[in-house]
């Protein structure tokens, strides 16, 4: 029983930083943008998250307020990279695909430069702390697996139905789904097309700023050249996975943690099964969770990859 | 619209094109206070100055050739290879495990063996996204990235188990590498005092060899037809599936012959980080020349500078060599978007009414 509870309190945070990326790469795929480059956004987020409580916070009894800034930062900075990859493939229509692994080079490669020249080693921050809900996490078993955690974690669920709400039940999620669907049809009827994917490129890239300050502040605590380690592509996948649709994405995130939680406990076992190939598991998994979900992808946006062209005749 | 215009027009997109990405890269240069000409001056003719860099820029230059003319042939059928960094490693591992299997081997037996070890161990990784994309549609994109990260630990596994050096075992200094490769597969350094070894004229002929299968045979027509558009092809009785599954087993042959010639040539034993992002600076490669391997040859002369060059940043101006990594990032985005934009008519044409517009108002000012 203790081991479960283990598992489950150990993958729920794990799950966050996925969760959030993927929700922004949902918001993304929605609008007919394919974003590849979340690896990247994520590794500057994780920066920058790291980078504000690192150089002016330095512990202090206002920490916190430092941490919330390198979250905003991240925010900001990853909507920007999502309004330049937007400027990319939307207004130049550029191939989604290529341009996004150029995004994601830019974005590392932008993030390792900026790290060796500010923060330089391994360096940790305190981070943002768990914090148990008063009364709740008192709760046998169920206590400290849901209610034990950091604020970030909370958050990220309320998220779900949030990001549900907007896309399903607000004029602008109608709109998003609309230039993802048929943008053509959303332009006869005076949705200005690109707007709305700039829109949705920002909103995206924000989330995956987000998910990599998280990382680099909630879950290591430390920024690393690979603290991402392919969580950028995995949420690009997840997006497939889950249908499009944040209940589902939500449930591939705790699937993949938990994984990668159950990896951790058996490692801690002491049972002897070669490190390496515990961590190949989750990229294994992608690639089967891809393979057996073919029917899935019937029911994403139609216009998914396409760049819209007002002046094409067709 | 004039001939003159659209000359104009396309040198002016480029030269427009170029100084974004160098604005881009000096926007982060500044950032972190780097003094931006030094910087660019180091990268693009440091290198240049001594044979001993030159000869150091030609051998960064092989692997990028030899994977970028494989990620031009799965770029051009249809398909996006980002997994040669993955496909370089399983190359290493196939050029390794030959080399100790058989060490008492005679050179013209066992380089050629070994090479193709590399090559059918890349191929075999090229062959899973192949496959998976042509029967189960997986995307390539994320199914290669996610065969990196695989690959990366098959790796190391080896490294630090079946492959570790012997002597490692007993010295313990726990370096995870294999031991030295037999002198069967060394590959001749023809230059004295350098590390440029007779890789250059294999990847050279490489290079021959995908020009003649992409444009002289058959198999290469009907590769370009599926990729240029699959529809037509299928319409025209090409298999499309089975071209994409060739065309990505070419393209982890070619990453993993760039493995087996990087060891046989430069590092003579399997160690850790050989592979070093060449398998993502080969798609730059292969985008910055044009797809073509008379392109691809000096494309990758450029990437070559820039990575020793980005070497040298570190001592000479405090740049951390990361800024390669960013540079070959803008330069694949300003590369989407300018193709994109030079084949725009609309967009010509509208500057050109525009263009007209100002010659007219200049009449009438004149009248």
């Amino acid at each position: 029983m203790n081991f479960i509870v283990n598992i489950l309190s150990l993958g729920i945070p794990f799950s966050v930083a996925l969760l959030i990326a993927s929700l922004g790469e949902m918001f993304n795929q929605r609008a007919g943008v394919f974003n590849l480059g979340c690896e990247g956004i994520m590794a500057m987020g994780a920066f920058l998250g790291m980078l504000v409580p690192y150089s002016i916070g330095q512990g202090g009894p206002t920490s916190g307020m430092y941490n919330v800034l390198g979250l905003g930062l991240a925010m900001v900075v990853g909507a920007l990279l999502g309004i330049f990859f937007a400027f990319v493939v939307v207004t130049f229509r550029a191939p989604q695909g290529i341009a996004g692994i150029g995004l994601q080079m830019f974005g590392v490669g932008t993030a390792g430069t900026l790290f060796r020249h500010f923060i330089g080693g391994t360096q940790s921050v305190p981070g943002i702390g768990n914090f148990p809900i008063p009364g709740l996490s008192k709760i046998p078993f169920i206590g400290p697996i849901f209610f034990s955690h950091n604020v970030l974690v909370y958050l990220a669920f309320l998220f779900v139905p949030l990001a549900w709400y907007i896309l399903f039940k607000t004029p602008w999620g109608l709109r998003v789904r609309a230039v993802g669907t048929n943008p053509r049809a959303a332009d006869s009827i005076g949705i200005q097309v690109n707007k709305v994917r700039y829109q949705a490129l920002a909103v995206g890239g924000a989330l995956a700023g987000l998910a990599g300050a998280y990382l680099s502040l909630a879950q290591v605590k430390m920024f690393s050249d690979e603290i991402i380690a392919g969580r950028g592509f995995i949420a690009v996948a997840l997006v497939y996975f889950g249908h499009w649709h944040p209940v589902k994405i939500m449930g591939g995130a705790l699937l993949f943690s938990l994984a990668q939680a159950l990896q951790l406990a058996i490692q801690g076992q002491g049972i002897n099964f070669p490190y390496e190939f515990a961590v190949m598991l989750p990229y294994v998994l992608v690639i089967i969770v891809l393979a057996f979900s073919r029917e899935s992808q019937l029911l994403g946006p139609t216009s998914l990859g396409i760049p819209f062209n007002r002046e094409k005749r067709i | 619209m004039t001939k003159q215009f659209r000359v104009l027009y396309k040198v002016t997109i480029i030269i427009l094109a170029i100084l974004a990405a160098m604005l881009i890269g000096s926007i982060i240069l500044m950032t972190i206070g780097a003094d931006v000409f030094k910087t660019y001056r180091v990268i693009l003719f440091e290198p240049l100055k001594t044979t001993l860099q030159l000869t150091e820029v030609l051998i960064r230059a092989i692997p990028l050739t030899i994977i970028a003319l494989g990620i031009s042939v799965a770029y051009r059928s249809g398909i996006i290879n980002i997994g040669g960094e993955g496909q370089m490693a399983m190359g290493i591992l196939g050029t390794t495990a030959v080399a100790l299997a058989f060490p008492e081997l005679p050179k013209p037996i066992l380089l050629p063996m070994a090479i193709l070890a590399g090559a059918m161990a890349g191929g075999v990784w090229g062959f899973i996204p192949g496959i998976l994309r042509a029967k189960l549609q997986v995307s390539e994109l994320l199914s290669t990235v996610m065969l990196n990260y695989i690959a990366a630990q098959i790796y190391t596994f080896m490294l630090r188990g079946p492959f570790l050096d012997p002597a490692e075992l007993t010295m313990g200094s726990g370096t995870p590498q294999s031991m030295r490769l037999s002198t069967g597969i060394w590959l001749n350094r023809f230059l004295k005092g350098t590390r440029l070894h007779t890789g250059i004229f294999f990847a050279l002929f490489l290079a021959l060899l995908i020009y003649l299968l992409l444009w002289k045979t058959n198999y290469g027509y009907k590769m370009r037809a599926a990729g240029a558009s699959a529809r037509a092809a299928r319409y025209g009785g090409i298999s499309v599936t089975w071209y994409l599954v060739i065309a990505m087993v070419i393209s982890g042959a070619f990453a993993g012959m760039a493995g087996a010639i990087e060891i046989a040539g430069v590092h003579r034993r399997a160690i850790e980080g050989i592979t070093g992002g060449y398998g993502f600076s080969g798609i730059v490669v292969a985008l910055f020349g044009g797809l073509h391997p008379a392109g691809i040859i000096p494309a990758s002369f450029f990437f070559g500078l820039l990575i020793v060059g980005a070497d040298m940043t570190q001592r000479m101006v405090g740049v951390p060599a990361n800024m390669v990594n960013v540079l070959q990032g803008v330069i694949i985005l300003v590369i989407v978007a300018t193709k994109m934009i030079l084949a725009d008519p609309y967009l010509m044409e509208r500057v050109w009414r525009k263009y007209q517009g100002i010659g007219k108002k200049h009449v009438e000012v004149e009248a």
